[in-house]
């Protein structure tokens, strides 16, 4: 089966900081690594082609330097790579993001499965994967847990529906995003980014796409505008629970319920 | 030789530390009985919780004039028995002295409290763009456990070990009286270094209170490299070969696939290769990207050279995860996988490792017997378990007593020394005085008896 696999640059660390007069985030200096999430992904897509055979291909949207999280994906063991790259995508949000990636997709060819992570670690919406089946008129599922099996030109998986697991079926094509934490994904190799050229990995832009409609892009083809970004405000507060493992457990308890964590 | 607490004794505790900080009989937990390997067990008859340097001093006038012994616990995570009050007395518990004093900017300096913990500790250094280098795998330890085995961890083939990290001590000598030793200094030719005597000393010649602990800038990045081998001996064969290269790893780490496979079951998490039979797991830190990749580039072409299947790129936060919580388990872990075990913590030539740890297979061979290790393999200091499994009694006294006879000889034999990191306590006493002679333990007698001469501070340990 063939498998594309959506993954995004993001910063290399979750304490970036926020510029607060331009809500813009402090990017310059800050080191960028794939998504977390979109491991999973990865590896999800690496595990159903070990088992059913056929390959593994990677998209992304970002600057040219996004290059680098196709590299990486090729030395998890992806087989090529695109980047969707032009300044006229820039400012896009989910919609004009999706709608980007899709018109990208399309020109991937056929495809059996399109895999996306739960969400960004920096956008934080979840919303692009739907977006993009949406677009490329394919059953989605969201919050995966597991592919069950893939046959008969159909999927199953299970699902994470809060408290309850849900079994799904839906024709391929489709898309899936699938939950954190739900493998560990396997590590890049350095053997493999010692033999990486650029002939795996295509750049498309806005001229490569069937629909070269500017409005339908970046800023110009976005439904929301972001008013403000801000950091949300730490909280360093210690509680210390004393008494016997009884007393202390009953009180964590407590403490808990009372904070709604649980 | 020693009095028994009375009840005058205990009414005077509790005028120093308060009334809920003295605890008896049965309110006395049995986890005060021992340490987080048992091998020796015994309550305290008073477990008393100390607050402040000046009330550690009063409990030590009291106990000093009534020879009555003290032990001072901190978490409780040693594996030698150290903490646990052999001859009873007094359990001094210092993990609620846990504040951090003070930053001190000029001379990257931070002071403690002893009952800081050591994740404590790390994630505040770092939090302030500096790194407390010393990185023992138990992170629940406190620095005044860590100070008083003088803890090395993983870190120490490039930084070195807690004892070139401590500038000054804060103790109270047996009799109450309260010192400083060493200060905020860069260099020292003052005499005795006491202050490094006491480092090491497993709470028998004073109580540490207050340390000052030397800081160096964060180094900006960090990566690991996973590099798997088909086999143990191909595996630990490569690791003088890259120490010998001229990158300096911060750490070098080597375990196997038996050991992964406990931490997996134990962790419930799966670690991210488990195809080959033995890894090496090492960290390069620098302030550039183009140092630390060139770094780890050249390790990873050697290590391709000596037969590795691949060197796995370990580079974000995620990834180090995965492979550092497994590392971080892997004691637990094994302890889980069996009935009982008891550990040896050698350290010898680095250059020496794979001729060790060979050897350490060939007994398990020829024994019968499950020895997994894992360990520091770019200091020389190793981690290896006996593990009991199915014997019985009397089976697994003699395999333990054949095991540690013929590990601690084949140390000693190629210049090796009992303990890397975990220190002597109770449990490790016997191998060294076999190893160090009569002089050499004269001469550790002798200070304890200056330091101690009523030997009331953790009286049966190291060297008695």
């Amino acid at each position: 089966m063939n498998i594309i696999v959506c993954i995004k640059q993001v910063p290399g660390s979750n304490n970036v900081e926020v510029d607060p007069i331009t809500g813009v985030l402090k990017r310059s200096g800050i080191q960028s690594k794939m998504n977390p999430y979109d491991l999973y992904g990865i590896e999800t897509a690496l595990t159903l082609t070990e088992r059913y055979g056929g390959r593994v291909e990677c998209i992304t949207m970002g600057p040219p330097q996004a290059k680098a999280v196709i590299t990486e994906a090729i030395c998890m063991g992806a087989e090529r790579g695109t980047v969707l790259s032009d300044r006229r995508f820039a400012g896009a949000d989910v919609l004009a993001t999706a709608y980007t990636i899709a018109q990208g997709i399309r020109r991937l060819g056929d495809f059996d499965l399109i895999i996306c992570g739960k969400q960004t670690t920096d956008g934080d919406t979840a919303q692009v994967g739907a977006e993009v089946a949406e677009y490329l008129g394919i059953p989605n599922l969201s919050n995966v847990l597991s592919v069950e099996e893939v046959s008969g030109g159909r999927i199953t998986v299970n699902a994470s529906l809060d408290d309850k697991t849900v079994k799904q079926s839906v024709t391929l094509p489709c898309l899936i995003s699938v939950d954190g934490d739900i493998n560990t994904p396997r590590l890049p190799s350095y053997k493999v980014k010692k033999t990486v050229t650029d002939d795996l990995i295509t750049f498309l832009s806005f001229d490569d796409f069937a629909d070269r409609d500017p409005n339908n892009y970046g800023l110009a083809g976005s439904a929301t505008q972001v008013e403000r970004i801000f950091a949300p405000e730490k909280n360093r507060d210690k509680h210390r629970i004393d008494g016997s493992p009884d007393e202390q457990s009953e009180a964590l308890l407590k403490l808990i319920s009372e904070l709604k964590l649980i | 030789m020693y009095n028994k607490l009375n009840d005058c004794d205990i009414t005077a505790l509790r005028s120093i530390v308060g009334e809920e900080n003295v605890l008896i009989g049965e309110a006395i937990s049995p986890d005060y009985a021992h340490d987080e390997l048992g091998g020796i067990e015994r309550l305290p008859d008073a477990l008393v919780r100390a607050l402040s340097t000046e009330q550690i001093s009063k409990v030590m006038k009291l106990a000093w004039e009534r020879s009555i012994p003290v032990t001072v616990r901190g978490s409780g995570t040693g594996l030698v028995g150290a903490a646990v009050p052999i001859e009873g007395g007094i359990l001094l518990e210092t993990t609620r002295m846990n504040k951090i004093l003070e930053l001190d900017m000029d001379n990257l300096t931070l002071t403690v409290q002893p009952g800081v913990l050591l994740m404590e500790l790390a994630a505040f250094a770092e939090e302030n763009d500096f790194l407390y280098p010393p990185d023992p795998g138990e992170k629940s330890a406190t620095i005044g456990g860590n100070i008083s085995t003088n803890a090395g961890g993983m870190r120490a083939v490039k930084y070195g070990v807690t004892r070139d990290y401590v500038r000054a001590l804060t103790v109270v000598m047996p009799n109450g009286e309260i010192l400083t030793l060493g200060g905020k200094v860069a260099k020292n030719s003052s005499g005795y270094s006491l202050k490094d005597l006491v480092i090491g000393s497993e709470g028998t010649l004073c109580i540490i209170c207050e340390a000052v602990l030397k800081l160096i800038p964060l180094p900006k990045l960090s990566v690991s490299l996973l590099v798997p081998f088909k086999d143990m001996k191909s595996a630990i064969e490569a690791v003088p070969k890259i120490i010998r290269s001229k990158v300096t790893p911060t750490a070098v780490e080597y375990m196997s696939r038996d050991t992964i496979l406990f931490s997996e079951s134990y962790l419930g998490k799966r670690f991210p290769d488990t195809k080959n039979e033995a890894y090496i797991l090492l960290t390069f830190d620098g302030s550039t990207e183009e140092q630390v990749e060139r770094d780890m580039n050249e390790v990873a072409e050697l290590c391709l050279e000596l037969g590795a299947a691949d060197a796995y790129i370990v580079d974000t936060e995620e990834r180090k995860k995965s492979v550092w919580s497994a590392r971080g388990a892997f004691l637990e872990a094994i302890k889980a996988s069996t009935t009982e075990m008891d550990e040896c913590d050698v350290v010898v030539p680095k250059n020496k490792i794979d001729e060790y740890i060979k050897f350490t297979h060939a007994l398990s061979d020829e024994l019968g017997v499950r020895i997994p290790s894992f360990g520091h393999a770019g200091d020389g200091n190793l981690h290896i378990y006996i593990c009991r499994d199915g014997l019985s009694d009397g089976e697994w006294e003699n395999t333990l007593a054949i095991c540690f006879d013929r590990m601690y000889k084949k140390a000693e034999e190629i210049g090796g020394l009992v303990s890397g990191e975990h220190g002597i306590g109770y449990a490790k006493k016997e191998y060294l005085k076999r190893q160090l002679g009569e002089t050499q333990i004269s001469l550790m007698q002798g200070i304890k008896q200056v330091f101690d001469p009523k030997n009331i501070l953790n009286p049966g340990k190291i060297c008695f």
